[in-house]
């Protein structure tokens, strides 16, 4: 990561009033989100708007074709191009033509795309935004940071500022008054302006008819006061039939502003006349600039579902803590890392593609169904396809692909006592290993790793056998935790099984763009894993059990290995996390829990791979309930702990605050015990409460429970 | 569906009011127009937009004030204090009017002045947007306007602000007895 880049990401966290209104900004945004979509089943609605718009997608060009036919018929102009610098000049022809003076632009998030108020200002046409949030931005001479609240950064006594100045009158911070300033200063402009532009929410095929959501009212004077009016769009919003308007509309100001229906919506299907009774002009461009490229790509078409509604970068902890400046100057937060990486270009998204730590909240809410942390995977995976490996990574994803090399260099470390302090080659492994050199209270590595332990268990011989899988973290670092396991299991009359053959998940290596080293890495774990006949494939690391689980077909067959396919999917099919597991084991009366005894309050920190990729968060609630423990919830329970595997090596600087806000709202609880289900976490907020001083208890799901069981 | 419809309404800042027939309706805007003081100095004006809840109303019936005009134009909505237009449908589950603005002195009267007053026949308020769109699409209309609530912004500091650029109040008469909705 470059040293500018980093610096701006220190600026950013330092930005006490940045960070401050971001974060009360979307705890805000959550609840109210939650609010506006009472009494609608979100999951069945952003399924229709995902179909829309993927229809859409895989039909660009027929698309806009048949837009066009329809924009046309009803009168308007229709100008389609791949190449921004034509939208622009077509722009300028049309403006010049009609001898436009001035323009007023409503917000337009293609023209930012393409910097065009900059061209025509340069072509001697005054152009105003009139959104309040784009015209802020403009007399501060800055870009957008979100996409929907594109002022968001400022603070009302910089607003005033910036309006003191434009006129030239000392204005007090005092929000309502500011807003009128705005009204008086642009109402004049509005008045007029020659020309108005426009962008627009959806553009409808069948019936050629522009969409436009907003809430000031600002649209509706650009799309009726000046006698020409231009409407910018990508071609991406693009439906196919009018049914699907009013779908998008369910979900667009719920989704972007927690509201039912923004102030107004206006669909505009060709040009209406002006005041005077004379045709109005009306222009629309329907911008490509890469996306009917990224339509053909596999993976990459889904993003064309986006409705830029924003709320991916509303529930991000990354966004919320450096605000959309630190991400490039049009899109920003996680889709606007895949936009970047597309309409400028893949280099582009060299630095902010590091800064989604894969936690998936914007996933979960985004109503257009984009896995955005697989698409930002997918351009770390290209990035390194394209510059190939940093020299060192490589060197170390080569010895983790080597198992007995690897778990040698473990074991040495061990012995080592102080593990890893010299030798560069070992101080940057990925993940774990990087983490224990980090100078923050971590864990040393076991002085015996779990396989080591686990050949000194004595078992019952069952008839039902379970194969454990371990991970990195769990093996040479949290042993105990495996221990524990296999306890619980055969207490439930199953014998664990640990085929030594198996070795790291690949996600570190997966998680930084090397899909090769994962892909060796799934094939010799499925092996090994498969070798051994059981039942179950159990874990008790969330990430290893999605890797396992999802990650391993995915990845095998991102390198075209896919003669691995079936055994991919035959462990996957017997994978289960321990939770869930256990969870049936108690379920079928085959595990009970000692009673009578009330063993205080524990709150309980979900893991982002268990919540939101393998959707369990009831289980280990329900199992520590049942052991005795009262589960008491803290603030905002599902949110990333900052970990992120590597990531708290590469950016401690996002990564520290997001655990002290997460140490915070443990604390917040009273309770003297917080449980979890992943080893990673355990390491993240064990370290941080050691650090802290606080006297609460940091554990794995599997330790408390061991000890609760029946005999 | 009219209960329905003003609790969402309100809920966003419009004011609703519920008369029983046309010429109760005409004496709610008498009222309004007193109440507001209208008047013909610059910035006190009232516009009204073409309606057809006014076919058919003998002149001697159609509100006379000074200040009030029928002759929309920009400048004078510019002006404007008070547009007064007709909306054809309403919905419930969003609070939201649903006019035909097809012609520009519909948007005028409704987007330029402090105060909107839109007339609405109770009847035509439908559950959703899927309805609406059955009776009122591109087909039937250039510009389909969605009014719901007031002009708002939270642009500055997420703070939520009425009337940046289009009206700072929008004022909702239900018309009862305008039979089965003129726009069937
Ligand atoms: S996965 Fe998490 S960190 Fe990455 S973009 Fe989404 S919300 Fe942000
Ligand atoms: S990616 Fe999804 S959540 Fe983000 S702006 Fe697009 S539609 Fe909204």
């Amino acid at each position: 990561m470059n040293k500018e880049f980093k610096a701006k990401i220190d600026r950013a966290v330092n930005n006490a009033n940045l960070t401050g209104a971001l974060g009360k900004f979307s705890e805000a945004y959550k609840v109210n989100r939650a609010k506006a979509y009472e009494g609608i089943d979100f999951e069945e609605l952003r399924d229709r708007v995902a179909g829309i718009k993927s229809e859409a997608a895989a039909d660009l060009d027929a698309l806009a074709a048949e837009f066009q036919r329809n924009a046309e018929a009803l009168g308007a102009k229709v100008f389609r191009t791949s190449d921004p610098h034509q939208v622009k000049e077509y722009i300028l022809k049309v403006a010049q033509e009609a001898g436009v003076k001035t323009v007023v632009k409503s917000k337009s998030m293609a023209t930012e795309e393409i910097h065009l108020n900059p061209y025509l200002v340069k072509n001697g046409i005054s152009v105003a935004e009139t959104d309040l949030g784009e015209w802020i931005i403009q007399l501060a001479g800055q870009t957008p940071s979100h996409m929907v609240m594109p002022a968001i950064h400022l603070t009302k006594e910089e607003v005033a500022e910036l309006f003191s100045k434009e006129v030239e009158e000392r204005l007090a911070a005092d929000i309502p008054r500011l807003v009128k300033v705005a009204r008086n200063e642009l109402r004049p402009k509005f008045l007029a302006a020659d020309m108005g532009i426009s962008g627009g929410n959806i553009a409808v095929a069948e019936t050629g008819s522009i969409v436009l959501v907003t809430n000031e009212g600002n649209a509706r004077l650009v799309t009726t006061l000046p006698r020409i009016h231009v409407a910018v769009i990508g071609v991406e919003k693009l439906i196919k039939e009018f049914a699907g308007v009013a779908p998008i509309l369910e979900a667009l100001p719920r989704s972007a502003t927690a509201q039912l229906l923004t102030s107004y919506v206006s669909i505009i299907s060709g040009p209406t006349e002006n005041e005077d009774g004379s045709p109005k002009e009306l222009h629309i461009v329907l911008m490509d600039n890469r996306r009917s490229e990224m339509a053909k790509d596999p993976k990459f078409k889904q993003a064309l579902q986006c409705i830029r509604c924003g709320s991916c970068l509303n529930v991000c902890p990354i966004f919320r803590l450096v605000g959309g400046h630190v991400f490039g100057d049009i899109y920003t937060g996680g889709i606007g890392t895949i936009l970047t990486a597309w309409f400028d270009e893949l280099k582009k998204s060299e630095d902010i593609q590091g800064l989604c730590i894969q936690c998936g909240n914007c996933t979960q809410v985004c109503p257009g169904k984009i896995d955005i942390p697989e698409l930002i995977l997918e351009i770390r995976r290209r990035l390194v396809l394209e510059q190939g490996q940093p020299f060192m990574q490589k060197a170390i994803f080569s010895v983790v692909n080597n198992r007995r090399m690897f778990h040698g260099m473990l074991r040495a470390a061990s012995l080592a006592g102080k593990p890893f302090t010299s030798g560069k080659f070992i101080r940057h492994l990925p993940m774990f290993l990087a983490e224990l050199t980090d100078g923050r209270s971590l864990p040393a590595i076991a002085d015996k790793p779990f396989r080591d332990q686990f050949r000194d268990i004595k078992q019952p011989v069952c008839a039902e056998k379970a194969v454990f899988y371990a991970g990195c973290l769990m093996d040479f670092a949290y042993p105990e935790m495996g221990v524990a396991l296999v306890k619980l299991l055969n207490k439930a009359g199953i014998e664990v099984l640990f085929p030594e053959e198996q070795t790291c998940c690949g996600a570190p290596a997966l998680y930084n763009g090397a899909y090769e080293v994962a892909a060796q890495n799934a094939a010799d774990n499925i092996t090994a894993l498969l070798a051994a006949n059981a039942r179950y494939v159990v874990s008790a690391c969330p990430t290893c059990t999605v890797a396992l689980a999802h990650d391993f077909s995915k990845t095998l067959e991102s390198v075209g290995k896919t003669e691995w396919l079936p055994k991919a999917k035959e462990l996957a099919a017997k994978t289960v996390d321990l939770s869930t597991l256990v969870k049936r084991l108690v379920d079928e009366g085959r595990l009970s829990f000692k009673e009578g005894e009330q063993l205080g309050a524990v709150t309980y920190h979900d893991s982002c791979h268990l919540k939101r990729t393998l959707k369990v968060f009831e289980e280990p609630r329900e199992l520590l309930e049942k052991a005795g423990y009262q589960v008491t919830e803290m603030f905002e329970c599902d949110m990333c702990c900052g970990m992120g595997g590597s990531y708290s090596i590469k950016l401690p600087e996002i990564s520290a605050p997001i655990l002290q806000r997460k140490l915070a709202n443990i604390k917040e609880t009273g309770a003297r015990v917080v449980a979890m289900d992943c080893p990673g976490c355990v390491m993240q907020i064990r370290g941080g409460m050691d650090q802290d001083g606080a006297q609460v208890r940091v554990q794995h799901s599997v330790e408390l429970l061991v000890d609760r069981i029946k005999e | 569906m009219f209960e329905a419809f003003k609790t969402r309404a309100e809920g966003v800042g419009a004011e609703v009011h519920r008369v029983a027939t046309r010429e109760e309706a005409l004496l709610f805007v008498r009222w309004f127009l007193e109440t507001e003081r209208i008047n013909e100095s610059p910035g006190s004006g009232a516009l009204w937009a073409k309606s057809a809840l006014l076919d058919g109303v003998p002149e001697s019936e159609i509100p006379r004030h000074p200040g009030l005009s029928h002759d929309v134009s920009r400048d004078r909505a510019a002006q404007a204090k008070l547009g007064i237009s007709e909306a054809q449908w309403g919905v419930a589950d969003t609070g939201s009017l649903v006019l035909d603005q097809g012609a520009p002195e519909q948007r005028l009267v409704s987007s330029l002045p402090t105060i909107h007053l839109a007339l609405l026949p109770t009847g035509n308020i439908l559950a959703g947007k899927a309805q609406v769109f059955e009776k009122m699409n591109p087909a039937t209309s250039k510009y389909i306007a969605f009014i719901t609530g007031p002009s708002r912004t939270a642009d500055i500091e997420r703070v939520l602000t009425i009337g940046v650029h289009g009206p700072e109040r929008l004022v909702i008469v239900c018309i009862d007895d305008v039979e089965g909705g003129p726009y069937e």
